[in-house]
């Protein structure tokens, strides 16, 4: 007793305390759910509630701007960690109709100059091996085994520095089915390839022969099969994941 | 309650020395501060956030629905059974979930820091962090509310098993937000995600840690039920009442407290 702590009360000012501070509850609640209701009412943008996206863009924001370093790679394996059998998760942008034996890279140097390249001029580019913990959005992962040429190198090699110094690129299939956009700092990673070889041998069609994209700092929804084109932009390019509702910048 | 017991509690007979008479007292209330309005903010923002980011993670983990309780070929219980992601309309939302738990988990993380802040600063961390007696005594505490033994301990807010579970429950949250980070971003924070096994590992205990949640939920509500109304209000209006017997001034001493 004598405590600040306690104090004697009547019983009805033990009630309208009570009642006082259950009326606060009881619209804190109601507050709380309409605020749900809000935020799951708002216009989407891109196959989410337009806050949502809001604070997915600010996380990009953060984590492109001041969290991803270039030097952050994602461990690197030996051959014979890989798996055998590399999971297949889709086919996007793969239709039946693609003809190999016409295929070039189209790097859009800018409107209306584009460079042709053959897979052949690709591969005589520094080979880069990369055997690394390949990370599906769906949450599954597996060391997987890729070669190719790193899309730094092919920057340097075709005179694409000026056009990297815009913030994204974006790639397509051939048959414009797929299409990703990426940071350009994430692009320019050591680790990034065009890649043309899987355990060491040519892709195989489902996993996008002739040319793929691997960015071991991203989800696998980045690692465009099958590259037709690719081009350099300020502002995002389209990117089929997105506009489904998923996270722009999907970084690792 | 014996019925005895009930009379009691609204009156007592007290017999005063002096002048031999028997004055009638009847009980008074009091009420005795014991949540502050910080921890209740705290709680509170903290319950639907987590449920939010629990029922996201759910959205989440379906998309990779890998682990079960069991061994060999056989599974004793499977994360989580169709029956049960049918019924909560689970199924092929990830992307919302994704959102949802890339959104919240910065008010989860964020009330979760200032709480902790909150408990440094004000001294309440003495009242919730287990003292050196908490596990002789929380044993005491169990065996009690299982019924086996009648006396409980003498404790301050909380009780030694209460110290344990709430620190644990701080620990849990600190450690949901570590392995979380080295799930989402495991390649810039890669010495987190190795520290902790690597990144599936990480995974294995983001998804432990949120198990571990919910049986806790499931504990804490069943003893908020049992400890029922008093304490309920506790943790919304930030008191509890406590009944009392003050004695008049006249009165210096009682030969005789009688229930009647």
């Amino acid at each position: 007793m004598g405590n600040n702590n306690e104090k004697i009360v009547s019983s009805k000012e033990i009630r309208n305390k009570t009642l006082l501070a259950f009326a606060i509850f009881f619209l804190l609640i109601i507050g709380a759910l309409f605020g749900w209701r809000w935020i799951n009412n708002q216009p989407q943008d891109n196959g989410i509630p337009t806050p949502l996206r809001a604070v997915l863009n600010g996380n990009e924001n953060l984590f492109s701007n001041y969290i991803y370093s270039p030097d952050n790679s994602s461990k690197a394996y030996s051959p014979a960690d890989a798996v055998p059998r590399v999971r297949v998760n889709g086919d996007a942008g793969l239709g039946d109709d693609f003809d190999a034996a016409a295929w070039k890279l189209q790097v859009v140097r800018k409107p209306g100059d584009t460079l042709f390249l053959s897979l052949d001029e690709i591969k005589a580019l520094p080979k880069t091996e990369v055997i690394f913990d390949f990370k599906c959005i769906e949450g599954w992962s597996q060391i997987t085994h890729w070669s190719g040429v790193k899309f730094s190198d092919f920057v340097n090699k075709y005179q694409l520095t000026n056009q990297s110094t815009m913030n994204y690129v974006g790639l397509n299939t051939p048959d414009k089915k797929y299409y990703v956009g990426i940071d350009t700092r994430s692009i320019l990673h050591p680790q990034t390839l065009l890649c043309y070889e899987m355990n060491g041998k040519p892709l195989p069609m489902n996993q996008g022969y002739p040319l793929r994209l691997i960015i071991p700092v991203k989800y696998g929804i980045k690692h465009l099969k099958r590259i037709g084109t690719i081009f350099f932009s300020n502002t995002k390019p389209k990117d089929y994941w997105y506009e489904r509702g998923y996270d722009y910048y999907s970084g690792l | 309650m014996p019925k005895r017991q009930k009379m009691a509690k609204r009156l007592h007979v007290l017999r005063a020395k002096s002048n031999n008479k028997i004055l009638i007292l009847q009980q008074m209330k009091k009420i005795v501060k014991k949540h502050p309005l910080a921890i209740r903010w705290f709680h509170w923002i903290n319950f639907p956030v987590l449920a939010i980011m629990i029922w996201s993670g759910l959205l989440i983990y379906w998309a990779n629905d890998i682990y079960r309780l069991g061994w060999g070929n056989t599974t004793v219980l499977k994360f989580f059974p169709d029956s049960f992601n049918k019924a909560l309309n689970i199924p092929f939302r990830l992307a919302e979930g994704m959102s949802l738990h890339f959104v919240f988990m910065w008010l989860f993380a964020i009330n979760g820091f200032v709480y902790v802040a909150y408990l440094f600063f004000s001294g309440e961390w003495k009242l919730i962090f287990p003292n050196k007696k908490a596990l002789k005594e929380s044993w005491q505490v169990i065996l009690h509310d299982l019924h086996i033994i009648n006396n409980l301990p003498p404790q301050k807010k909380y009780n030694a098993a209460q110290r344990i579970a709430y620190t644990g429950v701080i620990l849990m949250g600190f450690g949901s937000i570590v392995t979380g980070i080295a799930i989402y971003k495991p390649v810039q924070f890669k010495t987190i995600c190795a520290l902790l096994g690597g990144y599936e590992w990480a995974r294995i205990e983001h998804f432990t840690l949120t198990i571990l949640f919910a049986l806790f939920f499931v504990l804490h509500i069943v003893q908020v039920v049992l400890a029922g109304w008093n304490n309920f209000r506790g943790i919304v209006a930030g008191f509890e009442v406590v009944t009392v017997t003050p004695l008049p001034p006249n009165v210096n001493e009682i030969i005789e407290d009688q229930d009647q």
